[in-house]
């Protein structure tokens, strides 16, 4: 588990301010998503909370660790993946594994059914350097290393970036069975579809939670309703639409418009009325259920 | 704590006997170098181009330039009767040297007994015109003498015979001046040098590029365990290294050390221990191997140009001898020279080993405070 409380951290002698005042909790066997864009102070929490780096103010607890003062003992209990590939590129897939378990006074034979599943997967590769591993494998191999010592909170920077759509969903069913396992998990990812997969989630932007709660949760609080605006010239269609004077917000989401009006409950045809003067005789308007982006859009909005 | 260190050093070999471009690189390019250093710094000076202007033609001029051509350190390249000649020779480099004898020298120098010679010398090569200039004059005083000597047995002097000092000097502990023995225990500690605080601030660096120096800081790894496992290998490398190079020194040039090898290894060892230091302090003050490429760059050239491999430390200034004081390489430098020429003991060179010692703590201790405060 894991609990923190107003941790600050800026860089350049508080020039850049990373995190301001952040605080959640993740309870044991939960997996807790981090969402945000690049630059949000992810990676910057995960270091912080890893015992690589100190915050400039707050606390926080791994494990009911503090990680200033029982910075050792957090090592003993943590798996971490770096959102870049660090283990040793020169070794091979089993030296890699091999030597992370020794370290943690262990060997692969103990822990094995932890990592079979992942394992397995990339063990024909097993006298391969860790380095000529394609971006999936690398994922795997470092999910193992980190599981090797069996680990009671596993810290996952970014692992599904740059890996393709099906390793992807194979990694987030692995992280379900982990959950199963009753290690808790912190994750993040700027993929908001896997926003969804987590029990609870933290919106981050610009160093501050925007919201946590569970996906449903945050979907639920999307305020009024949200329509999806289609037709042939998209780009045509987003300026009128942008123009039309009682439309809140209207973001492109690959073919469509998502769209909110000000003034709460306004049926979507006066802007259907509005378009087809406007040239648009293929417009196209329905409602739909606002998604993990959506909210965190509106979020950033306010 | 023993057990960790085993797998870190188990790991650390694999990957440098993995990387065969590095091994190859630390093995065969001292040995290269070894055999091929002392040839260039050779400071006795032979084959010095010299051009005559005789304007005598006398018995004694001939019987001077007889000696000077003779005594193996001159090759005769002009034999003319101007002096604008000889100077002009001199300016297109086919000679180093011109030596004028004046008309009527042996006349005037049984005559009036003293005479002048003028010798010209191109000092833009300064060891070759100090030397080649050296040389000259002491065939000259030589052919001086012989001719008093001369004059002394042909009875023709009159007088009491004026009073001489003659000066034999012996060359104690390289009784044949044999430079090699004196250049290649330097140059092998040179080549050490730059393989022992290099590779190592090299090697740590390329952890924190890979970043895999993050995932080795999750894990219970004690830093002083961790450091001391990247320490152990470079350790290991050195000691080989410096086998080798005995080994070349040996049979190349026949430098056999006259102390023991027990004394010369202990010293190594200390040796390492101040410049694998230093190799680390230097990684942490880097962040990429360009930086450390650089910084160490920068360390390997003062020490080697200023640790008296090459050039003698005392004839430094006092405040430039102070700080060479604190290079561990002139340190081991004279370690090598006294063990290997004069056979010197534990004792004699134990202010020396101290100093390393001292040198080395300061640096490791520098270096381990530095890696705590930026990782």
């Amino acid at each position: 588990m894991i609990t923190v409380t107003n941790i600050k951290k800026t860089y350049n002698k508080g020039q850049v301010t990373a995190l301001k005042d952040i605080s959640f909790s993740a309870d044991k066997g939960e997996l807790f998503g981090l969402i945000g864009p690049d630059g949000a102070g992810k990676t910057t929490l995960f270091r912080i909370l890893t015992t690589l780096l100190l915050p400039d103010q707050g606390e926080a607890n791994v494990n009911n660790y503090d990680i200033q003062k029982d910075y050792q003992q957090i090592r003993n209990c943590v798996g971490y993946m770096p959102g870049r590939f660090s283990l040793y590129q020169d070794l091979t897939v089993e030296e890699n594994l091999n030597f992370f378990a020794t370290v943690f006074g262990t060997t692969i034979k103990e822990n094995y059914d932890l990592i079979k599943d992942i394992y397995q997967q990339i063990e024909p590769f097993k006298d391969r350097r860790a380095g000529k591993l394609s971006g999936g494998m690398k994922q795997k191999l470092a999910l193992s290393c980190a599981l090797i010592h069996k680990p009671s909170v596993l810290f996952l920077d970014e692992p599904t970036t740059g890996v393709d759509v099906v390793s992807r969903k194979e990694f987030w069913a692995m992280l379900k069975k982990l959950k199963q396992e009753g290690i808790t998990i912190l994750v993040s990812t700027p993929y908001m579809d896997e926003a969804n997969l987590c029990d609870r989630i933290a919106l981050i932007q610009k160093g501050e939670i925007l919201s946590i709660d569970k996906p449903a949760g945050i979907v639920k609080a999307f305020p009024g309703d949200l329509y999806a605006v289609r037709a042939s010239s998209t780009h045509r269609l987003l300026q009128n639409v942008r123009n039309y004077p009682n439309t809140a917000t209207c973001f492109a989401f690959g073919d469509a418009l998502h769209v909110t009006f000000k003034t709460p409950g306004s049926e979507p045809t006066a802007l259907l009325d509005h378009l087809h003067k406007k040239d648009h005789p293929d417009v196209a308007i329905e409602k739909i259920s606002p998604t993990i982006e959506d909210c965190f859009i509106h979020l950033l909005k306010n | 704590m023993i057990r960790t260190l085993y797998f870190l050093l188990e790991k650390e070999f694999r990957q440098i006997m993995r990387n065969k471009g590095i091994v190859r690189m630390l093995i065969i390019a001292p040995v290269i170098q070894l055999i091929l250093l002392p040839l260039a710094a050779d400071y006795s000076v032979k084959n010095i181009s010299i051009a005559v202007v005789d304007n005598d033609h006398s018995t004694a001029s001939q019987r001077l330039i007889g000696k000077i051509t003779s005594s193996g350190y001159f090759k005769l390249t002009g034999y003319t009767g101007s002096y604008n000649a000889a100077l002009s020779m001199v300016e297109q480099e086919k000679a180093d040297l011109a030596l004028q004898i004046p008309a009527h020298f042996e006349r005037d120098l049984v005559r009036e007994n003293s005479q002048k010679l003028y010798i010209a010398i191109n000092a833009i090569e300064g060891t070759k015109a100090n030397l080649g200039g050296a040389y000259l004059t002491s065939i000259i005083t030589d052919f001086n003498d012989e001719i008093r000597v001369d004059w002394h047995t042909s009875g023709s002097s009159t007088g009491p015979d004026a009073p001489q000092i003659s000066i034999a000097s012996s060359n104690w502990y390289n009784p044949f001046m044999n430079f090699h023995l004196y250049i290649v225990p330097a140059i092998l500690v040179t080549l050490v040098t730059a393989m022992a605080a290099m590779q190592t601030a090299f090697n740590i660096v390329q952890e924190k590029e890979n970043g895999t120096i993050e995932q080795i800081n999750v894990t219970p790894i004690k830093k002083y365990v961790f450091i001391t496992g990247k320490m152990i290998p470079f350790l290991v490398l050195g000691i080989i290294i410096f086998t080798l190079g005995l080994i070349v020194g040996w049979i190349f040039y026949g430098v056999v050390s006259t102390g023991s090898l027990w004394v010369l290894y202990l010293s190594l060892v200390d040796y390492l221990f101040a410049m694998l230091g230093l190799g680390l302090l230097l990684a942490t003050y880097s962040g990429t191997q360009q930086q450390a490429m650089s910084l160490s760059f920068f360390f390997i050239n003062i020490f080697n140009m200023m640790s008296g491999a090459f050039t003698a430390v005392d004839s430094m200034p006092g405040w430039a001898q102070a700080i060479v004081s604190t290079f561990p390489p002139y340190h081991f430098i004279r370690i090598m020279r006294m063990v290997v020429l004069k056979g010197s003991g534990i004792t004699d060179i134990l202010p020396d080993l101290g100093a390393m010692f001292a040198i080395g703590l300061v640096l490791n201790v520098w270096a381990i405070v530095n890696y705590r405060k930026t990782a």
